[in-house]
This record gives structure tokens, sequence and C-alpha cells, in this order.
């Protein structure tokens, strides 16, 4: 890092200066160095807002999250801002609720089952679009509209096409001779009836990623196999899909990260319920702060932490893939 | 590309897209729908008698919401972007001292959850009185984008010609004048970008708004359409005209501005 920046700095300071430091090296050095220091601290000067937003919008509320977590917070606590410390009660608490095996489960459930669909539709309609033919890309486009549109649009818009009386999904179930599934008020569906929403949601950032890697795969790979004489299933399995490991690393990883967040989907169609049937961790944490008619901030904190926790876990998981990526 | 593009796979993409956009046709065949024929158990597949009432009604009701979102988006573009550019800028061309190590938190930063993120704002909010201000909200949705923000900006500008740098110096140009009157013009690209970005998720913002803002005079769209299911659950043709008209400025951003959006998805995740 420091060597690049002198040698930047170096070439910065202009052809006039590398030509009188031949001449006399001493003092020119010195100015070098002078020019330096005030570079560090220009940079230091253009940073200087991001760093103060860093700490006051992003630092300070994870503490006071944290801070929240080792307190016993309840609505009174919370004005007067003298709640009782105790330390890591409340993370017992979480750990030892009913809730607790069913919300870790269900996050389990949630994320991997929706990443893997989310995934594998992706990709095929990566390699599908791929294959450019008339209209490839304005349909192609076309297929981010559900990734674009707000959350609450496609959450709300599910709601009532699985709404057990009304919906369409019913009605084209029954037409085909099923029977009514009441998809969002069942505890043994609204997992599932969330988990389609939410593939749903996510199949566009997939196929939009996946896709830019296949266009980084060089083309004369393909035209080596077509000489090989290699049919597209022996292509896709030796070549397009063993080139895209690492675009494909870092899209699940990404994935996991979204899905572990996602609240605002399971909150606005089932709210987490029936009973605790769709509960993850996120939604267990935001109906414990904001859900009810009773905050409770210190639990929710809790489970915040232990969030923050699993997606660092990943994030780690994620960069090394990244650095292991640039090496090769 | 010399071979023949074959006809039956635009058939098969037609296909597939219009069963991925199926949602959107339903959001917008209920939003005609009139409201007694919503209750039928065989819901019609067509608008046979489109009927504008839902969108009557979610315009009387909603359109201050409406304003309070679009002001709440341009506040987020105006702070992410004055706080991300100078900052890209650092880390790209004046080699920040521990640029390495901001990337890094950065990169953490983006994997917060956004309801974790909701309680810190609100425990801080409280003290200060903020909660249900359109201010404590533009500051809590811009959390969303200005990470991104800089990255994206110090990625592209990571790629400016040195050159251009350079003769701008030479041209007697200081740190200030090089941002404002080079760097800044050659990255028009990466600000539309993160504009776009940071309108749409400060728009789309339902945690923040739900936590920050619930009893507020100015409630942003997406509350406005999650207190309407609350109060409304007969009225889903007014209830999806909300959906539809929220999801405008998706549908308007896709069209004009389709390349930022494919350069904002792929951005960080792939490398050329």
């Amino acid at each position: 890092m420091t060597t690049t920046s002198a040698t930047v700095s170096e070439r910065a300071s202009g052809g006039s200066a590398a030509d009188s430091s031949s001449a006399a090296p001493a003092r020119p050095r010195r100015r070098r160095r002078v020019a330096h220091a005030a570079r560090r601290w220009t940079a230091f000067g253009f940073a200087a807002p991001l760093l103060a937003y860093l700490l006051v919008f992003y630092a300070y509320p994870l503490w006071r999250n944290i801070d929240l977590s080792v307190h016993d917070y309840n609505v009174r606590a919370f004005v007067q801002g003298n709640a009782e410390f105790v330390g890591f009660d409340k993370f017992v608490e979480v750990f030892t609720a009913d809730s607790f095996p069913t919300a870790l489960l269900n996050t389990a459930v949630f994320t991997l089952v929706s990443i893997a669909f989310q995934y594998g539709i992706g990709l095929a309609l990566a390699v599908f679009f791929h294959s450019s033919f008339r209209l490839s890309g304005v349909l192609r486009a076309l297929f981010l509209v559900p990734w674009l549109l707000p959350l609450i649009v496609s959450s709300s818009t599910w709601a009532w096409m699985l709404n057990s009386d009304h919906g369409i999904i019913n009605s084209v179930l029954e037409a085909f001779g099923g029977s009514q599934i009441n998809w969002l008020t069942s505890p043994d569906t609204a997992l599932t009836a969330v988990i389609i929403a939410n593939i749903w949601l996510g199949i566009p950032f997939n196929l939009v990623i996946l896709y830019a890697g296949l266009q980084n795969i060089p083309s004369e790979v393909y035209e080596a196999a077509a000489l090989d004489g290699v049919t597209p299933w022996q292509r896709f399995w030796r070549i397009t899909f063993p080139l895209l490991r690492s675009v494909s690393g870092i899209t699940l990883l990404l994935g996991f990260i979204y899905t572990l967040k996602v609240v605002d989907v399971i909150w606005v169609m089932t709210t987490g319920g029936p009973g605790d049937a769709s509960l993850t961790l996120s939604v267990w944490s935001y109906r414990e702060a904001f859900g009810t008619g009773q905050p409770d901030f210190s639990p929710a904190a809790a489970i915040g932490n232990l969030l923050i926790v699993i997606a660092l876990v990943f994030g780690f998981v994620h960069l090394r893939l990244q650095r292991n990526g640039d090496k090769s | 590309m010399t071979r023949r593009r074959p006809w039956w796979k635009t058939a098969i993409g037609i296909v597939l897209t219009a069963f991925m956009l199926f949602p959107v046709y339903w959001m917008v065949n209920v939003s005609l729908t009139d409201a007694g024929d919503l209750r039928r158990s065989d819901p019609s597949w067509f608008p046979s008698a489109p009927t504008f009432d839902g969108y009557t009604a979610a315009l009387a009701d909603q359109l201050p919401s409406l304003g309070t979102s679009l002001l709440i988006g341009l506040g987020c573009i105006a702070l992410t972007v004055v706080i991300a550019a100078p900052a890209g800028y650092a880390l790209a061309i004046l080699n920040l001292r521990g640029g390495r190590s901001l990337n890094f938190l950065l990169l953490v930063a983006q994997m917060v959850p956004a309801v974790v993120m909701a309680m810190g704002f609100y425990a801080i909010y409280v003290r200060l009185g903020l909660l249900n201000t359109v201010w404590g909200l533009i500051v809590a949705d811009s959390t969303i984008a200005v990470p991104f923000g800089v990255l994206l900006y110090s990625t592209f500008m990571m790629g400016i010609p040195r050159e251009l740098i350079h003769a701008a110096r030479m041209d007697g140009a200081g740190a200030w004048r090089t941002f404002t009157q080079v760097v800044l013009p050659v990255s028009r690209n990466s600000t539309l970008t993160v504009s776009l970005f940071a309108f749409l998720w400060a728009w789309s913002d339902f945690i923040f708004a739900s936590t920050l803002n619930r009893s507020g005079e100015f409630i942003p769209i997406t509350l406005g359409i999650y207190q309407y299911i609350g109060n409304n659950t007969t009225q889903w043709n007014a209830i999806m005209a909300t959906a539809v008209v929220a999801s405008l400025p998706a549908a308007i951003l896709l069209v004009v501005a389709q390349r930022y959006v494919a350069a904002g998805v792929t951005a960080g995740a792939v490398k050329d």
C-alpha cells in the first residue's frame, strides 16, 4: 500500500521534479516528503465525510444495539435511559425460548431452499439467454422487474394470489382437480408459501450476475470444444459450470446474506405465523421489537446480534473465496 | 453469430417471461377489477369490465405518501452522492491510507441486517426526537446505499486513466479542482447508477419506514400500502392500484436506464 502510494505521488509530482531529483537528490526528497504528507491529508479530507458518516450512522447504531442486548430495556427505561445491566441474560433468554429452535430451523430451511432454487433457476435462465436469440435482450430486461419492485408490492401481490378463497393459485389448482390449500393460514404450508414468493424475488439477481459471468467466458473455449464435438450437455458440465465456479460462489454467498436479512416478505405475508410456522430469526427480532403492541427491545437486539455474527461468518467465507479467486 | 437464430427459442423465452411476470400482470388485473368481483372464488383472468375505482380510491388516500416517498428518495440520492463520490475519489485516486481496511469495513457494513440498524436508529432517534421525521428516514435509508455507492465509485475511478489526472495537475489544478472538473464529469455513469439505486432502495424501504416513522404525519408509500392492507382488507383493487402506482418509478427507470440497472446489480459481484 505505502509503496504504491509513494510511486504514484512521485509520478504525480510531475516531470520537472523527477528531473531535478537526479541532479540534486537531497532537497527534493524532503520536498517530496512534505508533498506526500499533504497528499495524505488531502485524501483524508475527501474521505472524512464518509468516515464521520460511518461512525455516526453505522458504528453508533450498532453500538446502541449491543447496549440494548445487555440491558433490560422496556419502554419506560427506553425514555428515561436507566435500564438495568443484565449481561448475557437476554441471550440466554433467547436461546432457551420456545421459539428459538423453530426460528433457527425455519431460517435454515428458508435460506437454503430459497437460494438453491434461485441459483438453479437463475443459472438455467442465464444459459438459455446467453444463446442470444431474437428479443433475448428485451426479455432479459423484463426479468429484472420483480427485483426492482418494492418488496411490499410483490409480497402483497403474492399474499393475494395465495389467498385461500379468492386467490388465483387455488383457483388454478381446483380447476385441475386439486383441493383448496390454505397457503398462508395453515402451519403446514406457510413456510412453503413465503419461500415460493422469495424464490421468485431472487431469480432476477441470480440471472443477471450469472449471465455477466457467462459473458466473461472467452468464446474461444467454446469454439475449441465445438471442434472436439462435445454435446451441449457435456459443454455445460465440463466447461460452463467449472468456469463459473467463482462467480457462483459469490452469487450463493450474497444470496445467503440477503436471504438471512429478509423481513418484509414474510412479515407482510404471514407475520411469521400462524404461530411460529414461518418465523425466521430476522422476523422474530422484528416481531419482538416492533411487531407487537409491547416492544421488547432487549431480546430483539440479542437476536439481531446473533444474526450479525452468522452474516459475518459467511461474509468471511465470501472474502476468502474472493481472495482465492484473485490469486488464481 | 453467423448461425441462424432460431425462432423457437424466442417462443420459449416469451413463455418463460410471461410466466415470470404473471404476478405483475395479476397485480394490474386486480387493480382494474370491481371490488364486488374480487370475492368470487374463480377470479377472472382478464379485466373484462375494467374500472378505475381502485385508482380513484388509491390516489385520494395515498397521494401525500407518494410525495413523501419522492422527497425521501431525492434526499437519499443527495446524501449518498455527497458522501460516496469524494470517498471513492480518496480511495481510488488519492490512495487513502488504510483504504483496504475501509473497503473491508464497507463490505461488512452491507451485511448488517436492516432490522438491527432499525433498532439502533430507533434507540437513538427516541432520544433526539427524530422519530417520525422525514429527515430521520432519509438518513436511515441512505445507510443502505452509501457503502454500495462508495464501492461503485471507487471501482470505476480506479479505471480512470492516470494521464487524465496528471494532465489536470500539470495545468495547476489542485485536488478539489481535479475532483470537480475532471473526475466527477468522467464518472457521470457511476453517479447515475448510484443515484438510481439510492432512489429505488429508499422508495422501496419498508423496515425503516415501519419502525422509525410508524405514527408520523408524513408516511412513505410502502407504509401507506401496509396500513391500507391492515385497515382495508376488502378493497384489494385499491390496494393493488396503490401497488401499481408504487411500482411506476421502478418501471420507468427500467425503461430509460436499463444499462445502469444491470451495471449496479453486477457491481462488486463480477469482476472483469
